[in-house]
């Protein structure tokens, strides 16, 4: 499913430069749930951004379902991402003048993907089929997350990326967002990788992969 | 229909979340259309008008006179002072010159009226029947001069309606009579007014030609031909005006007997030509009006640039979480596109309708003539589409061009 081989990231900083990632290579197999710790600043975010073609990596290659996705132009990339990627942020990230269905909605807009009950079946997925129609602002934190993830999962995905997807929630709200996340993966065989800081969380999952100054330093098995 | 309306709904989404602000910022577009729209019609109503005072004249009027050509071109030799054209010249125009439906020769003198106590000094002219036809003139009361009054020299005269004021104040002229040079006259009709430009046909007398010869001698030529003042025919086609134009002056110039490097000693004017170049002129000044109008609309459509870079500022993290989705460049850039154009089309309707309804105003309180003309509206419609393509192709391009890491990042 992904293959990263030597992947390095370098910012421009001003006159210096900030090395993000050196020499990632990792790979992750179809239907895995794997977790990413590392602490803040050794490039988690970073490696989920290449991994989800939002970022080019500077050098070393990258195979997405066996293709190499590291050259390609920022179209091509947008396309790869509306087909193949959902994204749960850390902060929801969902337009707040639209409500939720229509939220939900955006996540079918740009897979090429036209139908329009999916939308309203995803939210019953997560459980929100009554609160379709309420902006995010109506919403508590745990059902702004639960409206991310169905807009992330309405275009049918194989790759779910999530960062921090609890970072922002209580404790129960969160518990409730790992259940739905790994119920997903248990029953739709969904590869998710997941940025966590939190030991319990990554425990649900089948893999850790440990990072630290921008190198994995250990790959644990739960 | 939804791939269509989807981006529309999208773009009145964004312009409805701050109304105030869009408000605003097509008040510009919509002033602009307006002022466009408004100065245009008062351009193009002064245009029907001075044609409709034209055509009521005769589109299809030629004049011929003697002396060189005056007029638009400047003064060169004052019409008139030398008579050339005459009776026979008249004849020859009618019997050779093809498109020309009817012919009417007239000799003006200044002579002196007396009725009762009053009198005074007026243009007497002396014509054919076909004279009231050829120059569009209409009876108010009572006759035009007859063939039979032609041929018969009979003493009877028309007056124009200034000339009925001033002799026959309030009473009715008709069967009077009155002194005219050294003949007593009898009132046949009387004309209606007519705002002419030129030549007003409303402080004239008509008399017939053969008769008017009774109270003043008409002059003659070297050769014997008798002199007239002026000869007026109608073209029966239109179009053909220049081509008769160009046979008359080809014909006069021989049966004048004028060298090749000799001035025309006559002048001919075509209604038809008076009417291309007044409404050329007329067209120049409207444009010019619509051009000074439309520097406002330049100056609404930098307010709209203005505002979709805000916009495009505001929306970073929106425009983060639609690429993060898969919208590509083309996606991010056409929606602020749409949105741009969609703020400056609204901004166009709103400014014809309130363009139409200045202009329908200021016809209605009678303060000038204006006319909205389809072309007008779509162009000043497209006109403000296209400020809304020029000035929101940077900030689109620019909101395209965003990282999707940074835009997400954003607060």
């Amino acid at each position: 499913m992904i293959q990263l081989q030597d992947i390095t990231k370098v910012y421009p900083m001003g006159k210096r430069e900030l090395e993000v990632l050196r020499g990632i290579s990792l790979t992750i197999e179809k239907g895995e749930l794997v977790a990413i710790m590392g602490p803040s600043g050794s490039g988690k975010s970073t490696l989920l951004n290449l991994i989800g073609c939002l970022d080019k990596p500077t050098s070393g290659s990258y195979y997405l379902e066996g293709r190499e996705v590291s050259h390609l132009s920022s179209g091509e990339l947008a396309q790869i991402r509306g087909q193949k990627v959902g994204f749960v942020f850390q902060t929801f990230n969902l337009l707040p003048r639209l409500s939720a269905l229509a939220n939900v909605e955006l996540g079918l807009r740009y897979s090429g993907r036209t139908d329009s009950n999916r939308a309203m079946e995803a939210l019953v997925g997560v459980g929100l089929s009554d609160r379709a129609n309420h902006r995010p602002t109506e919403l508590s934190g745990g059902e702004q997350q639960r409206v991310a993830i169905a807009r992330a999962l309405v275009k049918n995905p194989p790759l779910i990326l999530a960062d921090e997807p609890t970072g922002n929630l209580d404790s129960h709200s969160g518990e409730e967002i790992i259940s739905i996340l790994t119920s997903l993966h248990a029953e739709q065989g969904i590869t998710l990788l997941m940025v966590t800081h939190d030991a319990n969380i990554a425990h649900h999952c089948q893999r850790i992969v440990h990072l630290k100054d921008g190198q994995v330093v250990a790959k644990e098995k739960v | 229909m939804k791939k269509w309306f989807e981006p529309l709904a999208n773009a009145w989404a964004g312009v409805a979340t701050h109304k105030l602000r869009s408000f605003l910022t097509i008040l510009g577009i919509v002033i602009g259309v307006a002022a466009v729209i408004t100065l245009m019609s008062v351009g193009r109503g002064a245009q029907a008008e001075i044609l409709s005072n034209i055509e009521s004249m005769g589109s299809d009027l030629v004049t011929i006179r003697s002396g060189g050509s005056v007029g638009f071109g400047g003064v060169r030799g004052a019409a008139g002072s030398v008579q050339t054209l005459t009776m026979e010249d008249a004849e020859a125009i009618a019997e050779q010159v093809p498109y020309i439906s009817s012919v009417a020769p007239s000799y003006s003198s200044n002579l002196q009226l007396v009725v009762g106590g009053e009198n005074m000094n007026a243009s007497v002219t002396g014509v054919t029947p076909e004279y009231m036809p050829v120059n569009n003139l209409e009876i108010a009361s009572g006759t035009f001069l007859s063939e039979y009054d032609y041929q018969r020299s009979m003493k009877v005269v028309v007056l124009g309606s200034n000339v009925k004021e001033t002799l026959f104040e309030g009473t009715d002229p008709i069967g009077q009579q009155m002194r005219m040079g050294g003949i007593i006259v009898r009132v046949i009709g009387v004309l209606e007014s007519k705002e002419a430009m030129m030549g007003s046909p409303d402080d004239a007398i008509f008399i017939p030609l053969t008769a008017l010869q009774q109270a003043v001698a008409q002059p003659r030529t070297a050769q014997g031909e008798r002199i007239v003042s002026s000869i007026s025919l109608t073209v029966s086609d239109e179009e053909q005006a220049d081509y008769v134009v160009e046979e008359i002056t080809s014909l006069l110039r021989t049966r004048h007997r004028l060298g090749p490097n000799v001035d025309d000693d006559f002048n001919i004017i075509s209604m038809e030509e008076i009417a291309e170049t007044v409404s050329e002129v007329i067209g120049t000044m409207t444009l010019l009006l619509g051009a000074i109008a439309a520097i406002s609309l330049l100056v609404g459509g930098i307010g709209v640039m203005n505002i979709m870079l805000v916009s495009v500022l505001e929306r970073t993290r929106e425009i983060g979480i639609r690429k993060a989705l898969g919208a590509r460049e083309r996606d991010i850039w056409g929606q602020f596109l749409i949105e741009a154009i969609f703020l400056t089309f609204a901004g166009g309707i709103i400014g014809v309708i309130v363009g139409w309804a200045v202009s329908y105003l200021v016809s209605s309180m009678g303060l000038m003539t204006t006319v909205v003309t389809a072309d007008i509206v779509i162009l000043a419609v497209s006109v403000s589409v296209g400020i809304g393509l020029f000035f929101g192709f940077y900030p689109a391009w620019n909101a395209s061009r965003l990282n999707p890491i940074e835009a997400l990042r954003a607060e």
